[in-house]
């Protein structure tokens, strides 16, 4: 009888933290992230992410060939976004070389980028649903939409995800009228599309019981640990790139900047929905104003398509930074006067958002750490690059 | 709101979907998958997969001259040339070994760009599946050699816009070759 009450009283009985060896063969971990969970019962006490499973040097690679010949490269970097990573490594040589955009391409540029956020936004959110345990309904239904803007990407460029599209000074083709016209008629869609999934999943009991209040992370904290994208904004602080850089043409359009209040699970996920409908209206002005006829390399770069190796930036440093999906991606290229790049770094988004997992976890139950992993939307190709 | 009736609605909205996939287009939110190898989605003019070596009329009269650019530019380095040499060891202009690794090129399409020749292009092929590794996908001259004929047949617009620019090239050869004879013969 006295061992049964001994047993109630939590004190007397002999208990230690678990380990958990979570990864990097998981599939709610989105590839090969590993995490050293330690846990009081399911609660976790600690977590340690260990990184660099898919580590392939893409840094020094690119420091040993020509500055073009990284452009695929970019492509694999956040292989969802291949667009907006080619856009924020030209941006970077562009300013190291002082090259002028012509005003098609620039048009081109900020349409292809946008289109990009909508497919990133739009599958990060089946995702998140996939982690929370709705099983490939949502992510469906979201790829569904996803795939009429890859097929126009492949029209575009070439390839669906590997887009290798953009080029110093321009783009690399021509976008013809026809898929101009397939692009608007996607925007026009896309409205109703966001609103059944949003009457699909934001008033959704089960959503929001398992996303309100979870991952909180606080304001002051996203800032001291230099968060950026949606997860920065969900925590309620105003900073996108695109209006405070105001890199290539954005400071044309009208948008506006949604913010979250609490910083928890679903204010990320709240956040990009409503940065979807603020993409479409971007993309509904760049299609309106793009000029219908133009170059699409600027004249000063033009003979470097055909030989990169000829193509010799002055010496100096410069660092281009885009509002990419997942956050500030920035590149920082320093020219020696060689056709290859003395030094080449990326600041990787969701590597940088990744480091403060242990903060927002701490104190959750081990079924919580999937969901919050998955809300700061990682690709371990850039994680990893 | 009553607790419990946002789940239904979403319950409702996945059966909406479950029916309109089965009675409705792709456009309209139906199915858009097609069953691979028996229904096959139209290919894009600009779909790039592995390139390949263009040649005129036969395989012997390829474009190719070796001059090795598309190896050095060629990020993953997947490309292998080696120049032919004729009896008395001069140099010809053309490739005696031309290799390219499948399981090395990323499809990037830097080859084509850079080739100021016009003589590789990237090809549409993407079903490579084989037993074996060296010998199904490592490529040689001869598996990359295609006729011009071909490159019309994939990729029509590019195709003839580059004859357009190298009849016009040759044309402008010619003349410069006429001129450069009159201009020699003493009248």
């Amino acid at each position: 009888m006295e061992k049964i009450f001994s047993a109630r009283d939590p004190s007397a009985l002999n208990t230690e933290t678990l380990e958990i060896n979570f990864g990097p063969q998981h599939p709610s971990t989105h590839g090969v992230f590993r995490m050293n969970i330690v846990c009081d019962g399911e609660t976790v006490v600690s977590l340690k992410p260990v990184m660099g499973y898919l580590h392939r040097n893409h840094e020094q690679i690119a420091e040993n060939m020509s500055y073009a010949a990284s452009m695929p490269y970019t492509d694999r970097l956040d292989y969802f976004n291949s667009m907006s990573n080619n856009f924020g490594y030209s941006l970077a040589v562009e300013k190291l070389a002082n090259i002028e955009v012509p005003e098609r391409a620039q048009y081109i540029r900020v349409i292809m980028a946008e289109l990009t956020r909508l497919v990133n936004h739009v599958s990060v959110i089946g995702f998140l649903l996939n982690d929370l345990g709705a099983f490939f309904t949502p992510v469906l239904y979201a790829f569904r939409e996803r795939e009429k803007i890859l097929d126009i990407f492949e029209e575009v460029s070439g390839a669906r995800m590997m887009c290798n599209y953009f080029r110093f000074g321009g783009v690399k083709y021509e976008i013809q009228p026809h898929i101009l016209q397939r692009i608007k008629e996607i925007v026009k869609k896309f409205p109703k599309f966001l609103e059944e999934f949003e009457a699909l999943l934001s008033k959704n009991e089960i959503l929001c019981m398992r996303c309100q209040n979870v991952g909180v992370l606080p304001k002051e904290l996203a800032v001291s640990a230099s968060i950026t994208g949606p997860m920065l904004r969900a925590s309620g602080v105003d900073y996108d790139i695109r209006k405070v850089d105001k890199y290539s043409i954005y400071g044309r359009f009208k948008f506006r900047i949604p913010l979250g209040e609490k910083g928890d699970v679903y204010d990320r996920y709240y956040v990009r929905i409503l940065e979807m409908h603020e993409s479409l209206k971007i993309l509904d002005q760049a299609l309106k104003d793009i000029p219908a006829t133009g170059e699409l390399v600027s004249k000063k770069m033009a003979p470097f398509l055909k030989s990169p190796r000829n193509f010799k930036p002055p010496v100096g440093e410069a660092y281009g930074r885009v509002e990419a999906p997942k956050g500030e991606l920035g590149f920082y290229v320093v020219s020696d006067g060689t056709p290859q790049p003395w030094r080449y770094h990326v600041r990787a988004p969701s590597f940088i958002n990744l480091t403060i997992l242990e903060d927002m976890c701490l104190g959750h139950k081990i079924a919580d750490v999937i969901v919050i992993l998955g809300s700061v939307d990682i690709v371990l190709g850039e994680v990893d690059h | 709101m009553i607790f419990g009736s946002g789940v239904l609605r979403s319950m409702l909205i996945t059966l909406k979907n479950f029916f309109t996939s089965y009675f409705k287009g792709p456009e309209e939110g139906g199915i858009f998958t097609v069953e691979y190898p028996e229904t096959r989605l139209p290919e894009k003019e600009r779909f790039r997969n592995f390139p390949f070596l263009v040649y005129d009329r036969n395989p012997e009269n390829l474009r190719c001259v070796a001059c090795d650019i598309c190896a050095k530019e060629c990020p993953p380095k997947c490309i292998y040339i080696v120049r032919e040499f004729d009896k008395e060891g001069r140099p010809l202009k053309r490739p005696a070994v031309f290799d390219i690794d499948f399981t090395v090129c990323m499809n990037c399409g830097i080859c084509e760009e850079a080739c100021p020749f016009d003589a590789i292009y990237m090809d549409h092929e993407f079903e490579i599946a084989g037993p074996e590794r060296q010998s199904r996908l490592l490529y040689h001259k001869d598996d990359l050699l295609k006729s011009n004929e071909y490159f019309h047949k994939i990729r029509p617009t590019d195709a003839t816009a580059i004859d357009q620019q190298r009849r016009e090239a040759e044309e402008k050869k010619k003349a410069a070759a006429e001129a450069a004879a009159k201009a020699k013969q003493p009248d």
